[in-house]
């Protein structure tokens, strides 16, 4: 066992773990932060998307240890800090871009990452992004709309309305 | 997975020292080794992780040759290998997001999967891959399927590209995976045109020679009428037969010459 150490949602927190213990596997069974979901743990579906030093990753294919001395952001710090849904989550709701909502913490995490570099990307743009993100439910057009919404954009033309 | 030991050196030499270990393996972006690990198709004792390693970081381009540390990211590639805008194309469409902000150069090109990107960069520019040990020419690395010239423990510290004066990768993706189904890298430089194929063939990536030398005589994509790679040696799988993925090089390479310019 290898002591690791990080910062979570703003949070310092350390554990013990073995080599191959996942970055997934320490915020979910570690630390309680189910919020992350492991859909395929194959780095297939990006429902297991968090941020390392800003950085969209999926936590199943990363090992814990090497994001030691990392900050690393999760679903569970994107609220507003009064705790109401930020923009993304908000616009999610709003433009229905969830159903079982499994894809969902993956999908806002990855909604984030590109916002950051593209506050205003296109619909072309989102759908690219999105590539490495799978939802078994929606259809995709729903969480294209709430990206859009969520970066201030007209979502009426999106495709298939 | 089966366990291992975990080492972050921080410099080469050191990597070097924990890597003389018995069943010691190197870890990139972990892109494809942890899967493979979890697959457990492979368990070392101990992985050596390159990513605390600043000197085999970055981009830069000098002379006319753009030298690309193996360390170094899909996503940050993309994002900084202007000096070779196909290459930096080529790299922001490896697979998606999330795997390029891990996934490294010297990893894509040691593990030489016959359907990756990277090995058709490589390979049309006559890049030198360079090691711990020595320096070795891209007509010499890629040895077939999963297979290098690479010694075991030999960790790969850069590629050294020449920029050429015009080039272009068109990738005919696997719907599903988004790897190359065939990936064609056409790279135009003072001296001659070099034609790099992947996804296609058994043997991993190889060069078009035929198409080397119509396009060296009229860089065009008519010059490549009538030509056509055989058949055989091809990829059969779900995903397209022999003959379609013999098709589908001439089309590519076609689209490459004319996205080139
Ligand atoms: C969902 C998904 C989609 C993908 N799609 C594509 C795609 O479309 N196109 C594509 O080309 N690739 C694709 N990949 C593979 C990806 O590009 C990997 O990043 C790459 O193949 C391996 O790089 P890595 O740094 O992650 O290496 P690792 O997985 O860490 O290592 C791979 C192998 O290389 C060795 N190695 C690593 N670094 C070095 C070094 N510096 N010197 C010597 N040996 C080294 C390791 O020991 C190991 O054997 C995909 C991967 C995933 C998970
Ligand atoms: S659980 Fe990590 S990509 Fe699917
Ligand atoms: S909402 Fe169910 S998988 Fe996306």
């Amino acid at each position: 066992m290898t002591q690791v150490t990080m910062t979570v949602n703003g949070k310092a927190v350390s554990g013990e773990v073995e080599g191959r213990t996942l970055l997934s596997t320490f915020l979910r069974e570690h630390l309680g932060l189910t919020g992350t979901h492991v859909g395929c743990d194959t780095a297939q579906c990006g429902a297991c998307t968090v941020h390392v030093d800003g950085k969209a990753v999926k936590s199943c294919n990363m090992l814990a240890l090497e994001a030691d001395g990392a900050s690393v952001d999760t679903i569970e710090g994107q609220a507003n800090p009064d705790g109401s849904l930020n923009a993304i989550q908000a616009a999610f709701q709003e433009h229905h871009g969830l159903q079982c909502g499994f894809c969902t913490p993956g999908m806002v995490m990855a909604a984030a990452a590109l916002l950051k570099e593209n506050p205003k990307p296109t619909e072309a743009e989102i759908r690219h992004h999105l590539s490495g993100n799978l939802c078994r439910c929606t259809g995709y057009h729903n969480i294209v709309k709430a990206i859009m919404a969520a970066s201030g954009q007209d979502v009426a033309a999106v495709a298939a309305e | 997975m089966y366990n291992f030991e975990f080492v972050k050196p921080k410099t080469l030499e050191e990597a070097v020292a924990a890597l003389s270990a018995e069943e010691a393996q190197v870890l990139g972006g972990g892109q494809t080794l942890i899967p493979t690990l979890k697959q457990r198709l492979a368990a070392p004792a101990k992985l050596v992780s390159l990513s605390g390693i600043e000197a085999l970081q970055g981009v830069r381009a000098d002379g006319g040759v753009l030298t690309v540390g193996a360390g170094t990211t899909h996503a940050t590639v993309a994002a900084e290998a202007g000096a070779y805008p196909a290459l930096a194309a080529l790299a922001g469409n490896i697979a998606d997001p999330a795997v390029r902000n891990r996934g490294t150069l010297g990893g894509s090109i040691a593990n030489n999967d016959p359907a990756a990107d990277y090995p058709a960069a490589v390979l049309a520019s006559g890049a030198t891959v360079v090691t711990i040990a020595r320096e070795i020419a891209a007509d010499d690395f890629f040895q077939g399927m999963f297979t290098t010239a690479l010694n075991d423990g030999e960790i790969i510290t850069a590629v050294k590209f020449p920029i050429p004066e015009a080039a272009s990768y068109q990738k005919f993706e696997q719907p599903a995976s988004r790897f190359a189904l065939v990936g064609v890298f056409v790279a135009k430089y003072a001296d001659g045109v070099r034609v790099a194929v992947t996804g296609a063939s058994e043997d991993g990536v190889f060069r078009w020679s035929e198409a080397e030398a119509a396009l060296a005589a009229n860089f065009a994509p008519e010059a490549l009428e009538g030509l056509a790679v055989p058949a055989e040696g091809m990829i059969a799988d779900l995903h397209g037969s022999k003959a379609y993925r013999a098709h589908l090089v001439g089309v590519m390479t076609k689209r490459a010459v004319a996205a080139a310019g």
